[in-house]
C-alpha cells in the first residue's frame, strides 16, 4: 500500500482546517471499508488521510422524543444500526438494508456516512434514508448546510458535497402514525454481494388502514444513481391500496427506471423484479401497519 | 509517519512503533510475527484475516494499525491457554471436523468468538449470518457450523441436545432478529 501520513482531528473544524492545508492531497476516512481498498488496489493515492472516528459524537444514534426526530451520526456503523432495537422496531427499512450490507466485519468497520458519500449506484444504506426523507446536515470551509439525502448524489462516485466538505449526520423526521417501511436487496445472495436491485418502500395510510396518504418507492442499481420512482409513488397517493394497484405502481417504477445489463444481471430482469418486489415490499408494508394497530387496538 | 502506540494484545499490554499505512495484519504477522492470522484476498472478501478488536469482529487487512491505539485486540493465538489445552471453539472445530486444509480456520474461529462471548445460545441462523463473511475454500461449512453450534451449547454450560438450546426465549429473539440469514452461506 502507498504510504501516506494519518491525520488524526478531534473536532469537524479540524478535520476541515486540515484538509484546507492538503486540498487535493487528502482524503477523509470513515470506517475505511472503501478508502483503504481503494489505496491498496492503487485507484487513490491521498498523501493524507485525515480520520474522522476519532471525532466525538459524529456517531450519535438517538431519537428525540419530544419531536420524534431520528439523528444518525455519519459515523455510526452499520452494525450500530443493525443491533439498535430502536431501528428494528420503528425503521424496519433501515434494518433490512444495513443488517445485509457485505459481512459482519465490514458492517463492524463500515459507516452510514461512508456508504452515502462513496455514492455508488447499489449504496444499500442510501435507499431507506430517502425513503424516510432524511436530511444529510453538511459541514465545511464555508460553513454548514443542510440537503435532502435524495438531491445527495450527482454521479455513480459524486456527490453535492464540496471539496472539504464532510458529512456530519443524517436527520428523520418524526414519521407519520400508520407508517410501514421495508427493504430489499435482491440478488443472487444477499451477503458479501452487490445487489441485482435494490428496493425500498414506504407507505403511509389513513385512518381505514388502506388509503394511502404518502408513498415513497426508491430503487438502487436502477439508474446511476439511488433514486425515488416518482411516477408510482403519484399512482398509490390518494388511492385504496391493493395488491393489484401495487403491481401497476411496480410496473410504473420498472418503467421509469433506468436500468442497464450488467455483469451482474439483464435489464429486463431487474425491470421485472422491479415490478414483483414492489408489490411485495408494499404487502409488507401494509402488515406491518396492520399489525401495530393491531397492537394498539386500532389507537394508533 | 512513524508513531509509538500501545493496546492490549491477547491480554498483554504491548507498545511498539508502527507506520500510518499499516494494516493491523501487517502488523501483526509481519512485524510481531503471529502468523496465524491469515491474509487471504486483502479486501475484505474472505474473511481470513478477521480479528477481535474491543469485542466486535473486524477485518484486519482493512484495519489500520494506528486505530488500535488503547484498543484490546484478540488473535487466534490467544485463544489456547499457555498449559495448551485448546480453546472451546477450537476442540470443537477438531472434533466435529470443522478443519480441512485450515486456512479459513482462525478467521472462522475468530467469527464464531466474537458471536459466541455475546450470546452462547446463538443458533443456525444466527451463526450463518455472523459467519458470512468467512469463505472456506474446501467448502466444509456444514461441518463448521456444527463446530461452532457445538461450541456455543458447551460454552454455555449446556450438555443438552440442540432442542433444549432452541426453547430458549433468548434464542429465539436472536433467531427472529436474524431471520434473514438463512440466505447467506451454502
Ligand atoms: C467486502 C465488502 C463488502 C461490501 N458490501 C457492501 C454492500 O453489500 N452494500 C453496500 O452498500 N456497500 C458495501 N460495501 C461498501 C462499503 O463497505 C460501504 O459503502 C461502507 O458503508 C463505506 O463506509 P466506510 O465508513 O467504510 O467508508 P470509507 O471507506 O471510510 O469512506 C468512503 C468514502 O466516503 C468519504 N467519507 C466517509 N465519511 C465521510 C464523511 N463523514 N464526510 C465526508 N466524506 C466522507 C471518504 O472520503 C470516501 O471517499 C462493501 C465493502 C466491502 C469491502
Ligand atoms: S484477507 Fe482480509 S478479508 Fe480477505
Ligand atoms: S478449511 Fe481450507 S479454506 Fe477452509
Amino acid at each position: 500500500m502507498k504510504p501516506f501520513t494519518l491525520l488524526t482531528p478531534a473536532t469537524v473544524e479540524e478535520a476541515v482546517a486540515m484538509f484546507g492545508q492538503h486540498k487535493e492531497t487528502a482524503r477523509y476516512m470513515a470506517g475505511g471499508t472503501d478508502v483503504i481498498v481503494k489505496v491498496k488496489e492503487g485507484w487513490m493515492g491521498p498523501d493524507y488521510l485525515i480520520n474522522l472516528k476519532q471525532i466525538p459524537g459524529l456517531d450519535e444514534l438517538h431519537k428525540n422524543e419530544n419531536t420524534g426526530e431520528l439523528t444518525i451520526g455519519s459515523l455510526v456503523t452499520h452494525a450500530m444500526l443493525e443491533q439498535s432495537l430502536l431501528i428494528r422496531n420503528e425503521y424496519p427499512i433501515i434494518y433490512d438494508a444495513v443488517s445485509n450490507i457485505g459481512s459482519l466485519q465490514v458492517r463492524n468497520m463500515g459507516t452510514i456516512g461512508g456508504n452515502l458519500i462513496n455514492a455508488v449506484p447499489s449504496a444499500d444504506g442510501a435507499i431507506p434514508l430517502i425513503a424516510l426523507d432524511g436530511t444529510a446536515l453538511l459541514a465545511g470551509p464555508a460553513g454548514e448546510r443542510s440537503v435532502p439525502v435524495k438531491d445527495l448524489f450527482v454521479k455513480p462516485y459524486e456527490t453535492v458535497l464540496t471539496p472539504g466538505e464532510i458529512l456530519r449526520k443524517i436527520t428523520i423526521p418524526a414519521q407519520a402514525k400508520r407508517t410501514g417501511s421495508a427493504y430489499i436487496k435482491f440478488g443472487r445472495r444477499a451477503a458479501m454481494e452487490l445487489p441485482l436491485i435494490g428496493i425500498g418502500v414506504l407507505l403511509v395510510v389513513d385512518e381505514d388502514l388502506v388509503t394511502c396518504t404518502r408513498a415513497r418507492i426508491c430503487l438502487g442499481v436502477a439508474g446511476p444513481t439511488p433514486r425515488r420512482a416518482q411516477k408510482a409513488e403519484d399512482l398509490l397517493e390518494g388511492k385504496p391500496v391493493t395488491a393489484t394497484l401495487l403491481t401497476e405502481a411496480g410496473t410504473l417504477a420498472a418503467e421509469e427506471s433506468q436500468v442497464r445489463d450488467s455483469v451482474r444481471g439483464q435489464a429486463w430482469h431487474r425491470k421485472e423484479m422491479i415490478r414483483v418486489q414492489v408489490r411485495r415490499m408494499g404487502i409488507k408494508c401494509l402488515d406491518i401497519i396492520n399489525q401495530k394497530a393491531q397492537q394498539t387496538g386500532r389507537q394508533v | 509517519m512513524t508513531k509509538t502506540i500501545s493496546f492490549i494484545l491477547n491480554g498483554d499490554e504491548i507498545s511498539c512503533d508502527i507506520q500510518d499505512h499499516w494494516t493491523l495484519l501487517h502488523l501483526l504477522r509481519e512485524e510481531l510475527g503471529l502468523i496465524g492470522t491469515k491474509e487471504g484476498c486483502g479486501n475484505g472478501e474472505c474473511g481470513a484475516c478477521t480479528v477481535i478488536v474491543d469485542q466486535l469482529a473486524i477485518n484486519s487487512c482493512l484495519f489500520l494499525a494506528a486505530d488500535v491505539q488503547g484498543k484490546q485486540i484478540q488473535t487466534i493465538e490467544g485463544l489456547a491457554v499457555h498449559t495448551g489445552s485448546l480453546h472451546p471453539i477450537q476442540q470443537s472445530f477438531v472434533d466435529n471436523g470443522g478443519i480441512q486444509c485450515g486456512f479459513c480456520t482462525p478467521g472462522m474461529i475468530m467469527s464464531a468468538k466474537a458471536l459466541l462471548d455475546k450470546n452462547a445460545r446463538a443458533d443456525k441462523e444466527a451463526i450463518k449470518h455472523a459467519l458470512a463473511g468467512n469463505i472456506c475454500r474446501c467448502t466444509g461449512y456444514v461441518q463448521i457450523l456444527d463446530s461452532v453450534e457445538a461450541a456455543g451449547r458447551q460454552m454455555a454450560g449446556n450438555q443438552g441436545k440442540g432442542a433444549a438450546a432452541a426453547k430458549d426465549p433468548g434464542t429465539i429473539t436472536q433467531q427472529s432478529m436474524n431471520k434473514k440469514a438463512g440466505e447467506v452461506i451454502t
